[in-house]
């Protein structure tokens, strides 16, 4: 080497001990390092991003006091590392391990997460070590501290791993607050953020450096392209349906071709089915497991051991194993179902083949054909290496509220100064000084209209000004509600002792299965998926066919199906994630342009070819609404592809307004593409006569009174609103009183959403709730946006049957129709179902 | 107005009405459970900053029921009050609302768990329990009455689910010797009619009748689920 390494000795001898050289990305941030400057690190994987941002910190800590082996404790915190996941965390902690152990510096590593003891906590705090990596809820923690401002005086260094996956939801704007509280704390930290590739980078450089400073930029070029195949099957495509049932058999092929194969479904009940339906073929007894979020953590553990230890041929699994942890040598990863994004796919794909300069293996399974085209352009969408990150988030109110009552319970603020602080997180740039003194309120006493609460005060100002916690209990409170995840209500699975048969499968192969006296659980379930189910309905649950007893207390109460029963598939088996805005217009694209048609299957072409014979095919910036008659009854279907969600809150609102019209709607049901509704009256015919206007129907007017009417009793509203209030602090994540025990009374955030909503509707949560409708759930924002795009531009295709198109749509979701929300119709239909008089 | 199905209680004509209230014609009686006043200040003390509008929101809807009922009298069934200091914290304009609604009229509190005593200052009188047409009127449904009994405490509700979509609300818990009524308080919270606390109230079978938006629903049973 002629030029003198700009790494120590040691450094230098331990890269050549590997075989290394050290690359150009990691010597450009112990560059941007010394400089004290934040930088974003975007590469792709295998890139050893992970020791590029802890370079700088080894090298200045090994060069501590002069030389290696001088004093290793005592100089406070240096290093903080903040992980998404707990496990990676830990994981990276025994990374860094090795060059730490083999060079002999003198550097102490340590996690701290929800699984550290107390004890350790605590001397944590009285001697940190030179690094500490933890996950943001930890940080939130350590932030509210009342020892925060010593603990962080000495910080240098902010590692932030899988920026890009963090910044999309609440928690990222919660990581964003804390991570001003640390440049205030420590004004001498420079942050570097490591990301996959990401379209707009200068977003992320904002989030990591500031609103007004953004972080510098390392870009490491693309690594080897990946080699992507759409599944080429001799069996149909289906018109609709998420099961991909025709294509298992080509997949245990595929498995059985490869070393250890990653099957990405995009919901948990499409990996149920998946698991399910490759077992059933696996004569060759093929190690195959399953993994996702709702199976209990042990069996996700036992699984996760095993693909490290290789002994798995494939594992089925949902955005649980997305990020992350490499748990072992993927060399193929298949994505069933559509993508809903380009970034997503890139990131299960970057699963396999965890070297840079080699090519990731990945197979594309479409369930249906409008995924077929939603496959192709995700496919190339890869190619151009086209990203679809979502726009930057507006940080959201209920997690500043949180975020305030932490800052109160450390060392208290003055208003002025956390104002100012709170802005340079990025996505507070633009919070108004009037949303921060409600926010402000809101956590001291409600910041109610009616000031009843003052003597309450969970925050008081002291002569001073500054806002500190009342009491002691207050800081409990605010450290058992920490976090933005707020999980819906979930039910332990429990499965009785089984009567007879053998069971189905295990999710992990020869796992040691106990049956402990009263069942075993095996993982838990939404409490309104159990909500849906009555007594003796099948469901797959663990890889198994169970048989749904009842709900007791917090349990679902499940028995094994007996052999050879078909599971109940649930009705909701779309995509957990709406498609994304931007392969909706690629595909929305392709649909238009017909010369593109040679590249898809022939069956998905003539279909297109048919739809444009027998109707018209959708052009950008248009919206095609189909009517036509069908078995008595009236069909409306248009086409906005603006995703499921989006479309959900469309067909609320729509048949709300085809009541009005006297159309008499019955129903709708909708997938990421499009939305059919039916009615009894003839929607084609008073459109011909002009008793019903396409253009008022789709007029963006229905995101005022119609919305704000559905939203009173929307239970999704709802459960929004539940979500803010506990993020917010409003109640407690376990309510006083919600602890089940038979004979409780249990009130609901329900009663507090009406109660608010009828007195104080302008109120800050409520503000932040409706954001988050209009963001989350609801989608109202897409939506929205969709209404202004095609107003005037609504084409109307009369036809005597149903379109190519128009089946595909209607053919979704098992065919259940979501109704409307007016309760007393269904009140109404209960009641004449009376059959017995209980009195005379 | 529609017309409104009365119920017998022995001699006693009941008519459960949409508020939650429970109106009984030939007393000019309007009887009425679990107002459960000054929650949410209760749990404001708590340091659960609730919207402080329930007690408004009560009482709203009792004085609605005065104005539309016009009875001789009032009996509030007990758990009027959400704690013993509720009616120390009674804002004076809640209070004022209070006894105007009182005027013209007799107002009995009966005593529950958690209004065991009730003061001077919210007027009218109190008293355990009290019987009107042969029926007792008390909060805690009492399992070895043998008469005709009127309560409240429960909290029944219901809870059914039809063309996919599961539904839960207040209501009243009927048989021909017994009525549980709904609780009335904004912040009330239900108890699932299939829970056990309802079996030994209703071993002969119970009618539900659910408050709907525009109505009362009378509910099958047998269509009804645990939570």
């Amino acid at each position: 080497m002629a030029a003198p390494s700009p790494l120590p000795p040691a450094f230098e001898a331990w890269f050549q001990s590997r075989g290394w050289s050290v690359r150009p990305h990691q010597l450009a941030l112990l560059e941007e390092a010394r400089a004290g400057r934040s930088t974003l690190l975007v590469a792709p994987t295998g890139a050893g991003k992970t020791l590029a941002g802890f370079l700088p910190s080894l090298v200045e800590l090994a060069g501590r006091e002069g030389k290696a082996g001088g004093k290793a404790q005592g100089d406070g915190l240096h290093t903080l590392y903040i992980s998404p996941l707990k496990a990676l965390a830990v994981d990276i902690a025994r990374n860094l391990d090795a060059p730490v152990r083999e060079m002999g510096l003198p550097i102490t590593i340590e996690t701290r997460t929800g699984d550290t003891s107390a004890a350790k906590r605590t001397r944590q705090i009285q001697r940190p070590p030179d690094i500490l990596l933890t996950t943001p809820e930890q940080l939130a923690l350590l932030v509210s501290h009342r020892d925060a401002a010593p603990f962080f005086a000495s910080l240098k260094r902010i590692v932030l791993d899988e920026l890009h996956a963090l910044v999309t939801s609440k928690r990222g704007d919660l990581l964003a607050l804390d991570l001003a509280r640390l440049k205030a704390l420590a004004p001498q930290v420079s942050a570097v953020g490591l990301s996959a590739t990401v379209r707009e980078p200068a977003d992320l450089q904002r989030y990591l450096g500031g609103a007004e400073t953004p972080a510098g930029l390392v870009t490491v070029a693309g690594g080897a392209k990946p080699r992507i195949g759409l599944l080429d099957t001799e069996r149909r495509l289906p018109i609709a349906g998420h099961t991909t049932q025709h294509a298992m058999a080509d997949i245990y092929e595929a498995i059985r071709a490869h070393k250890l194969t990653l099957v990405f479904v995009n919901t948990r009940m499409q990996a149920e089915f998946a698991f399910q339906a490759l077992w059933t073929l696996n004569e060759d007894s093929l190690p195959i497991a399953l993994h996702h979020g709702s199976l209990d953590a042990t069996q996700r553990r036992k699984v996760e051991a095993a693909m490290a230890a290789g002994r798995l041929k494939a594992v089925v699994c949902t955005a649980t194993l997305d990020l992350g942890i490499d748990w072992g040598d993927v060399d193929l990863v298949v994505n069933l179902g559509a993508p809903k994004g380009a970034s997503r796919l890139m990131q299960r794909i970057g699963r396999s083949n965890h070297r840079m300069d080699e090519p990731s293996q990945a197979l594309l399974v479409p369930s249906n054909r409008f995924e077929m085209l939603e496959c192709r352009a995700a496919l190339e969408a890869v190619h151009e290496a086209a990203q679809d990150t979502p726009a930057p988030r507006l940080g959201a109110l209920d997690v500043l509220a949180q975020h305030v009552l932490g800052v109160a319970c450390s060392d208290g603020f003055q208003a002025d100064a956390l104002y100012e602080e709170v802005r340079t997180a990025a996505p507070y740039a633009d919070l108004t000084r009037e949303d921060f003194d409600a926010v402000v309120h809101f956590v001291a006493t409600g910041g109610y209209a009616l000031k009843s609460y003052e003597r309450f005060a969970k925050l008081r100002q002291d002569k001073a000004g500054l806002w500190r916690a009342s009491n002691a209990k207050v800081i409990q409170q605010y450290r058992m509600n920490v976090g933005t995840i707020v999980e819906s209500t979930m039910l332990k699975v429990r499965l009785g002792r089984s009567r007879a048969g053998r069971p189905g499968h295990s999710p992990v192969p020869k796992a040691a299965g106990m049956l402990p006296r009263g069942g075993r659980v095996l993982g838990e379930i939404e409490e309104y998926f159990a909500e849906t189910m009555v007594a003796g309905d099948t469901f797959v649950f663990a890889g198994e066919v169970l048989r749904f007893e009842g709900i007791h207390e917090n349990e679902a109460l499940c028995s094994r199906a007996s052999p050879g029963t078909d599971p109940k598939v649930p009705s909701y088996a779309g995509g957990k994630f709406p498609l994304s805005t931007f392969l909706a217009a690629r595909v929305r694209a392709m649909l238009a342009s017909p010369e593109l048609w040679h590249s898809l299957p022939e069956e998905v072409a003539s279909w297109l070819h048919a739809q444009r014979l027998k109707s018209r095919l959708p052009q950008p910036g248009e919206l095609l609404v189909e009517t036509f008659p069908r078995a008595g009854r009236f069909y409306l279907v248009a086409y906005p592809f603006e995703g499921r969600l989006a479309h959900q809150t469309l067909g609320m609102l729509l048949t709300r307004r085809l009541e009005r019209a006297r159309m008499r709607p019955l129903g709708f049901v909708c997938n990421d593409y499009g939305m059919a509704c039916w009615a009894l009256g003839d929607m084609s015919a008073a459109i011909a006569r002009g008793a019903l206007d396409l253009d008022d129907l789709f007029a963006q007017d229905m995101l005022g009174d119609d919305l704000e009417e559905w939203l009173a009793e929307s239970a999704l509203m709802k459960r929004t609103f539940r979500q803010c209030a506990v993020i917010a602090g409003l109640i407690e994540r376990r309510f006083p009183g919600q602890e089940k025990n038979g004979r409780q009374v249990t009130m609901s955030t329900d009663l507090v959403y009406d109660v608010l909503r009828r007195h104080e509707p302008d109120h800050i949560l409520l503000k932040a709730a409706r954001a988050d409708a209009a963001t989350g759930l609801l989608d109202i924002r897409r939506l929205g946006e969709m209404l202004t795009r095609i107003s005037g531009r609504i084409i109307h295709q009369p036809l005597d049957h149903v379109s190519p198109l128009g089946v595909s749509v209607m053919l979704e979701i098992g065919r259940e129709a979501v109704h409307g929300e007016a309760a007393d119709e269904i009140l109404a239909e209960a009641e004449a179902m009376l059959t017995e008089e209980a009195m005379a | 107005m529609t017309t409104r199905e009365a119920f017998m209680l022995g001699r006693l004509a009941i008519v459960p009405d949409l508020s939650g209230a429970l109106f009984l014609p030939e007393e000019r009686t309007l009887v009425v459970a679990d107002l459960h006043l000054e929650k949410g200040s209760a749990y404001a003390m708590r340091g659960v900053m609730l919207p402080p509008y329930d007690t408004t929101a009560t009482l709203a809807a009792l004085s609605a029921a005065i104005l539309r009922l016009r009875p001789a009298r009032v009996i509030a069934l007990g758990d009027s009050f959400h704690d013993r200091q509720a009616e120390a914290r009674l804002a004076p304009q809640t209070l004022a609302a209070l006894h105007l609604m009182q005027q013209g009229r007799d107002w009995l509190w009966i005593t529950g768990n958690h209004d065991p005593a009730v003061g001077a200052r919210v007027g009218g009188e109190s008293a355990d329990a009290i019987v009107l047409g042969g029926v007792t009127f008390r909060h805690e449904p009492d399992p070895v009455e043998t008469g005709y009994e009127v309560a409240g405490h429960l909290h029944p509700a219901a809870k059914l689910r039809m063309r996919g979509r599961a539904l839960r609300r207040r209501c009243f818990a009927l048989s021909p010797r017994r009525c549980v009524m709904p609780a009335m308080g904004a912040y009330a919270g239900g108890l699932n009619l299939r829970d056990a606390a309802f079996r030994p109230l209703f071993r002969e079978g119970l009618s539900a009748h659910l408050l709907g938006d525009g109505r009362l629903f009378r509910i099958d049973p047998r269509l009804l689920l645990p939570d």
